[in-house]
């Protein structure tokens, strides 16, 4: 993952790896889970070159994705109902249009200044089309939504969409075009440009660029890919309702990048994966996982803004020298200690949903395993010391990784990493 | 007439509400240049917290303390959240403030459930006041102007006539000379964050009650207040008003009104017929189209006058 | 190389030809006059210092020039074509080029990306997204000799939030000049610097305006007697006096306004 962006490996061991995973994990949730994630891995990324490319921060991203995903079901039932003849394979690319021609119709308007401005307008554009998608219902369905059958095209070379796989190696063939593209418009003058803009848009100016345009065209293409994805997202569950395009799903891109680290392209790859992962695991086990998921999110803007990518590339100098070991014995405090301090207070959030319950307030849970009663005083007392023990030796073992980096430092300089 | 009337004091008592709402958020973003995504959040907590504070003490009680107690969550979130956040820039507090309102919708669902509570108008409060033609207007909606009112003027008070107020006025366009000049500017950051905080509180306590006190309030009001402080022009108190009221009424009057474009033209003797495609577009209603206005004029406004009604400041 | 703005000033054979025209500039912010009318002829090929007091208006002079502000009366021509009010990036496509008094450049991308984005519209790259930078043969080379020619080759790959300020001040002369533009405008390339830096700030100006048009904003009167051709004394956004270093020297009126009051 390292080099990824250095060398060809990379890309070999990322397609590998999306043909294999299916082999491995083979139950039937896993390759659905799986088939999510590359969605949300294409989605993710196309937002990255709004906030990580050319530092354009949207509130309203699901836009496209969810226009996206509106008109490739109305496309899906014209194939059905043989008004028009167009291979489902193929299909993504219509969603992409649309969500390209979006992008840059809506670009027009959002795109001349960065910043707060950008933000609201693009809330306000996002509040605005889904408040619409309720009202136009001949086109959006209302509250029910639009379904389709991505098997009515009928198959073709023995592809008929029919079982899971076939649509996970969907997703998978479109996602790895996507990265690829993607990741290859960084590489060009305009991608180049974005970034130029995104530090200092007044100085692009007076090399000859015009900022404005810059923008605009990164989000037309952002767009591009965003609709792509909304394509896969309606082959996938053949259903899209409003809330597809609206600011909860916009949000929830926000968190994907800035969780996976949009200052590295595979960032918001790692943040698809994880997000996707958590939301759907994480549901079925605990009421509470959107306060985890928030917290998570704060957690890493407070202290690692960088996101989890940010965290990972900071030991790339370090792995160089080949100094990670000493960084390691401190690690491993730091995980003992914060994995205390977690079991501490996701006992106690827990425990605290479990009695606010209505139904089950008074009966004992089961808490990792372990039976316990939270309407005595007991439990409560161990968990709040295990929590605060925990904390008060995880804040010291942090500030210990902090010394263990000091010290790292000269090091690293004289072995000329840094 | 009457009609009219009602709305328009309806739409007055809404809209004073969401400039409760708009000028703490007007004074935080023109300060620390950060659109709090929480503000709404804090509305709702002081909704939550009134209702919280009054199953002990009842309403009038819990009118003072609901609050300040929302103003020292504030407090504390600006000290050792927003300020940690602060070196990262803009996007990273935007996005802190965007986190924790997730975060604190997750938390009022974790305690008080995802019901609505029975946050209720108090009894000594619950009757009607004056009736205009047929309608009885309720003490209540009159009690809210009252005290909407006199807070502003006490707002503006402090704001013009107070040394605290000068040197936030002064921090406002000058922090580091008010720095400079040996004045605590992060302090008087979170005496501001802390005070827009509780006046949010304070709304949340008096609309909560008249509207509903349920998690997903928060989210309802929050995208329309910041419709208002953009419309009105970010960082402008006086835009940050008038926005107040208009919204207020747009969205008061185009709720109540069930008139569509089909009635305008069958008004003036024109029809459109049912097989037409533009029939099902001519009759949405006006109180269909609510929900999309505040957002439509947003855009609106951002394309024709970006800087909003009555503003001059551009991040 | 073939596509790069050649900076020779003989190109057009006249050498007494005007590089930048300005006539009659003037300048209000709200209530105040910057500039209180300024006309300026600025001739082919030579180096043009502006000097004067602080708040004289020198650098909204530039900003003028640049497209960076708008004119409130007034019309600028540069190579005999009018560019009063247009875009800062029309301006520079046109071939003026400019740096800036407090170092602007790209802080989060390396000294050789900072060049490199300077030096891809005058190749005619545009806005393309299908070609890829690497590839582009003559943007590197471009890249490369400029990086060189600032002394930042063994530094190309650090961020240029990180390099030192002189080197930082070398790649703002190199983001300006990688363009190619035949008019290059200089806001205070020495200040700030130590001696030893400012010599070869010195150095670095003199040799890659070599054969094209220079002005410069400069506080520091050894480096603009030293590199000047001609001089224009800018006071209270009134032009004073304009001629060669000997001229202005010697001219009372600027003893009295400026020099005077530097000499402490």
């Amino acid at each position: 993952m390292m080099n990824f962006t250095k060398n060809n490996v990379g890309w070999v061991v990322l397609v590998v790896v999306f043909l294999v995973l299916p082999h491995v994990f083979t139950q039937s949730f896993a390759l659905s889970l799986m088939t999510q994630m590359g969605i949300a891995i294409i989605f993710a990324l196309s937002y990255n070159m709004l906030l990580g490319q050319v530092g354009l921060l949207s509130f309203g991203h699901a836009v496209y994705y969810g226009l996206g995903a509106f008109f490739t079901a109305h496309l899906i039932n014209w194939i059905a109902a043989g008004v028009i003849w167009f291979p489902i394979t193929l299909v993504p690319i219509f969603g992409g249009l649309c969500g390209m021609f979006f992008g840059f119709i809506f670009g027009i308007v959002t795109t001349r200044r960065p910043g707060t401005p950008f933000a609201m307008i693009s809330l306000g554009i996002a509040e605005m089309v889904a408040a619409s998608a309720l009202m136009f219902t001949a086109f959006f369905g209302g509250e029910a939504g639009i379904d389709t059958n991505r098997t009515a095209g009928g198959a073709m070379l023995g592809i008929s969409y029919g079982p899971q796989i076939q649509v996970y190696y969907l997703v998978v063939a479109w996602c790895i075009v996507s990265i690829v593209g993607m990741y290859a418009i960084t590489r060009t003058p305009l991608g180049r440009m974005a970034n130029a803009v995104r530090d200092n848009p007044e100085r692009a100016k007076f090399v000859g660029y015009n900022p404005t345009r810059v923008r605009w065209m990164t989000m037309t293409l952002a767009g591009f890919f965003a609709g792509l994805a909304g394509s896969l997202y309606i082959i996938n569950y053949e259903i899209v309702t409003f809330e597809t395009l609206g600011i909860l799903e916009s949000g929830r891109v926000v968190l994907m990048a800035f969780i996976g680290g949009i200052g590295h392209f595979w960032g918001p790859i790692i943040g698809a994966v994880l997000v996707t992962f958590l939301q759907s695991a994480l549901s079925n086990y605990t009421e509470a996982w959107l306060l985890y998921f928030g917290l998570l999110f704060l957690v890493i803007i407070m202290f690692s803004p960088g996101g989890i990518a940010g965290l990972i590339a900071k030991h790339d100098p370090v792995m160089k020298a080949g100094l990670l070991k000493r960084l390691l014995p401190s690690y491993m405090i730091v995980s003992a200690t914060g994995a205390v301090m977690l079991l501490g207070f996701i006992s106690i959030i827990e425990m605290i949903y479990h009695v606010e319950s209505a139904i089950s307030g008074n009966d004992p849970m089961a808490l990792f395993g372990v039976m316990i009663n939270p309407s005595t005083l007991n439990p409560w007392l161990v968990i709040l010391l295990m929590f605060a023990v925990g904390t008060a030796l995880f804040v010291k073992a942090t500030r210990r990784v902090g010394q263990v980096w000091d010290e790292l430092g000269p090091d690293l300089q004289s072995k000329g990493v840094i | 007439m009457e009609f009219f009337l009602v709305t328009a004091l309806n739409s007055l008592s809404y809209g004073l509400l969401l400039f409760m709402l708009s000028s703490g958020l007007t004074l935080i973003f023109s300060m620390m240049g950060v659109l709090n995504f929480a503000h709404a959040s804090f509305y709702m907590l002081g909704a939550y917290a009134a209702y919280q504070v009054g199953l002990f003490t009842g309403f009038w009680p819990a009118l003072f303390i609901a609050p300040i107690l929302v103003g020292a969550i504030g407090a504390f979130v600006e000290r050792y959240g927003l300020r940690t956040v602060h070196k990262f820039g803009h996007v990273a507090e935007l996005l802190f403030t965007f986190g924790l309102a997730y975060v604190i919708e997750e938390v009022v669902h974790l305690i008080w459930g995802r019901a609505p509570v029975d946050y209720r108008v108090p009894g000594s409060l619950d009757f009607t006041i004056f009736t205009i033609f047929t309608t009885q207007y309720p003490a209540y909606r009159a009690f809210m102007m009252i005290i909407s009112i006199s807070m502003l003027i006490s707002l503006y008070l402090i704001l013009t006539r107070t040394r605290i107020g000068l040197i936030v006025q002064a921090s406002l366009t000058h922090p580091e000379m008010v720095e400079a000049l040996g004045h605590n500017v992060p302090r008087v950051f979170m005496f501001v964050f802390a005070g827009g905080a509780a006046l949010a509180g304070l709304a949340g306590v008096l609309g909560g009650n008249l509207f509903i006190t349920e998690p997903g309030m928060a989210f309802a009001v929050g995208t329309i207040i910041f419709v208002v402080v953009v419309f009105g022009g970010m960082g402008s108190l006086p835009g940050a008003f008038v926005a107040s009221l208009l919204i207020g009424a747009i969205q008061t009057f185009s709720v109540a009104l069930d008139y569509s474009f089909l009635n305008l033209l069958q008004s003036v003797g024109l029809e459109i017929y049912k097989d037409s495609t533009f029939y099902g577009l001519a009759s949405i209603t006006l109180s269909q189209l609510a929900p999309v206005l505040p957002y439509l004029l947003l855009v609106l406004m951002l394309i024709f006058r970006p800087s909003g009604l009555m503003g001059k400041r551009e991040t | 190389m073939g596509r790069i703005r050649t900076g020779s000033p003989e190109q057009g054979g006249n050498l007494n030809s005007s590089a930048i025209k300005l006539s009659s500039v003037k300048k209000n912010f709200g209530q105040t006059e910057i500039i209180k009318g300024v006309s300026l002829d600025i001739v082919k090929g030579e180096r043009h210092a502006i000097i004067g007091p602080n708040g004289a208006g020198k650098s909204t002079l530039f900003n003028l020039i640049s497209g960076r502000f708008p004119l409130t009366e007034g019309t600028i021509e540069l190579g005999g074509e009018d560019i009063t009010n247009l875009d800062p990036e029309l301006i520079n496509r046109k071939g003026l080029a400019r740096s800036f008094q407090i170092t602007n450049i790209f802080p989060k991308m390396s000294v050789y990306e900072n060049v490199r984005c300077a030096v891809l519209w005058s190749l005619g790259y545009k806005y393309s997204f299908w070609k890829r930078v690497s590839g582009l043969v003559d943007a590197s080379e471009r890249t490369a000799e400029i990086v060189e020619l600032i002394g930042l080759k063994d530094r190309h790959e650090r961020l240029a939030g990180v390099l030192t300020y002189a080197e930082q001040r070398a790649l703002e002369i190199g983001v300006t000049i990688a363009g190619g533009a035949n008019v290059i405008l200089l806001d205070e390339p020495t200040a700030g610097m130590s001696l030893s830096e400012r010599n070869d700030a010195v150095e670095l100006v003199r040799k890659v305006t070599e054969g094209k048009t220079l002005v410069m904003v400069e506080h520091d009167m050894s480096v603009v007697f030293g590199l000047a051709d001609r001089i224009t004394v800018l006071v209270y956004g009134q032009v004073i006096a304009t001629g060669k270093p000997s001229e202005i020297e010697e001219n009372r009126a600027v003893q009295e306004a400026y020099l005077g009051t530097e000499q402490q």
